[in-house]
């Protein structure tokens, strides 16, 4: 089939409709005024010099990176091996263990939260960083296990095996020959998990303290007090984070495979 | 709209581009939203200019603007459940059809559409799913005035303090959801029960 001048006119459009909004926060943020306007007359980058000396910013831009940071680890040393149960090895309850590990995918983040927010009230772990962590992890989690278990599917056991039969223990075969095969697997779930807990508000505002919240949760609670230039200007900082990424991404594991779930360009 | 990304090469970077906004965060994309649909924004200006209205428009704090925002949101969510399926799809029954004398449209229609439509379906479940619990973007665009069960929970819990109230609410929002996800599936499967196979 042939791409028709209609079919281009519709991506065109398509195309736009996906860029307008992104458009519109970069160049609100590049404004000279001092409220929300097009910079007209003059490109100014003082709202990204005001976002620089804004603490409140800048400690929630740290809390989300060490938040993703610790959540995408510790999802990713329980995907390893969780997942690499669930690929190679046939037990009772795999099923299920499969189910509960893919749970919080089908859990509206809403309902994790407040789950959550009274969890750690009654144990009296409100509003801490741990209670983040933990929380941003059974989110996280799944994503991790799903693109390690297409990393494990994805290649070929017998290499396992004649490592075995070689001599090498099932400890040394698996992090000799396994592991490193599935690297990619291990980056392309680590990226995963790191981006949806960056990405993550609905939970994390029922959860996040006045004094630890992070950037997206900052960036709504500004939002609705009020929206100035100054939040636009964040909010560019990140959209031009996210478009370096997508380039880095896209280069080493193919955007399209990573985020359809289909894991790394390697497998096929 | 998708059949064309995959058959064709290059068209991966409309992919790309449709895919690229996953990675921007929800509250970013939100906030672009309000910049756009707000009184001073790009679509009253043009609006105004094109003579359609007199006084400035706004649909923030509308069920317009919100759906507008969602599906911004969430067509990549769309997108992926049909490329997905158009990946399975065996290029050569367009040829066949070719060969056989359709043209473009009836292939279209006849070939390409039948087997879309179960991924396209179980795709707008998860989208209605992720809407119904959306809490960024009804919040940001659709203000106070506009309330739907998330914000709702969120003013009772950190507002109001009314943790029971907004437990109640959670609650029936999970099981409504579950209970239409499953239907919906369900129904989806049974009646494209072949194509699954």
């Amino acid at each position: 089939m042939k791409n028709g001048p209609l079919a281009l006119c519709f991506h065109a459009l398509f195309v736009g409709f996906l860029a307008l909004p992104l458009v519109m926060v970069m160049l609100v943020s590049l404004t000279a005024k001092s409220y929300l306007s097009l910079p007209t007359d003059g490109v100014s980058l003082r709202w990204y010099a005001a976002m620089l000396d804004n603490p409140q910013f800048i400690a929630a831009f740290k809390t989300s990176l060490l938040l993703g940071l610790s959540s995408a680890c510790i999802a990713q040393l329980l995907a390893i091996p969780a997942a690499y149960a669930l690929a190679r090895m046939q037990f009772t309850g795999r099923q299920a263990i499969a189910a509960i590990l893919m749970s919080p995918l089908l859990i509206p983040h809403l309902v994790l939260g407040v789950a959550f927010l009274q969890f750690f009230s009654q144990i009296g772990m409100r509003g801490g960083f741990v209670g983040l962590v933990l929380a941003h992890t059974v989110v996280v989690a799944p994503y991790a296990v799903r693109l390690m278990m297409s990393a494990y599917t994805g290649m070929d056991p017998s290499l396992e095996r004649a490592a075995r039969s070689l001599g090498a223990s099932a400890w040394t075969a698996f992090v000799r020959i396994t592991l490193p095969l599935a690297i990619p697997g291990v980056v392309s779930g680590w990226l995963m998990a790191f981006i949806h807990s960056f990405d993550e508000t609905t939970m994390t505002v029922f959860l996040a303290a006045p004094s630890m919240t992070t950037l997206p949760v900052r960036i709504y609670l500004h939002i609705e007090e009020t929206v100035d230039p100054l939040v636009a200007a964040v909010s560019s900082t990140l959209i031009v984070l996210a478009v370096v990424l997508m380039v880095i991404l896209d280069k080493w594991f193919g955007l399209d495979r990573l985020l359809t779930g289909g894991g790394p360009k390697d497998d096929q | 709209m998708c059949c064309t990304a995959c058959v064709r090469p290059g068209a991966g970077y409309f992919l790309l581009a449709v895919l690229a906004p996953l990675l921007v965060a929800v509250v970013v994309r939100t906030l672009g939203w309000a910049l756009v649909l707000g009184p001073t924004g790009p679509l009253s200006t043009a609006l105004m200019a094109l003579g359609i209205v007199q006084q400035p428009v706004s649909l923030l704090q509308t069920m317009s603007g919100v759906v507008i925002a969602l599906v911004h949101v969430l067509v990549p969510f769309l997108v992926i459940a049909v490329w997905s399926s158009l990946q399975r799809f065996d290029p050569d029954t367009l040829r066949a059809a070719a060969s056989l004398g359709g043209s473009d449209m009836s292939i279209f229609r006849r070939v390409v559409i039948p087997q879309v439509i179960p991924g396209a379906l179980a795709g707008a479940v998860v989208v209605f799913s992720l809407s119904a619990t959306a809490f960024a973007t009804p919040a940001i665009v659709g203000g106070r005035r506009l309330k739907v069960v998330a914000t709702s929970t969120y003013e009772e819990f950190l507002g109001n303090m009314n943790w029971q109230l907004g437990s109640a609410l959670a609650v029936l929002l999970l099981v409504v959801n579950i209970l239409v996800v499953i239907g919906a599936s369900r129904l989806v499967e049974k009646k494209f029960a072949h194509v699954f196979e």
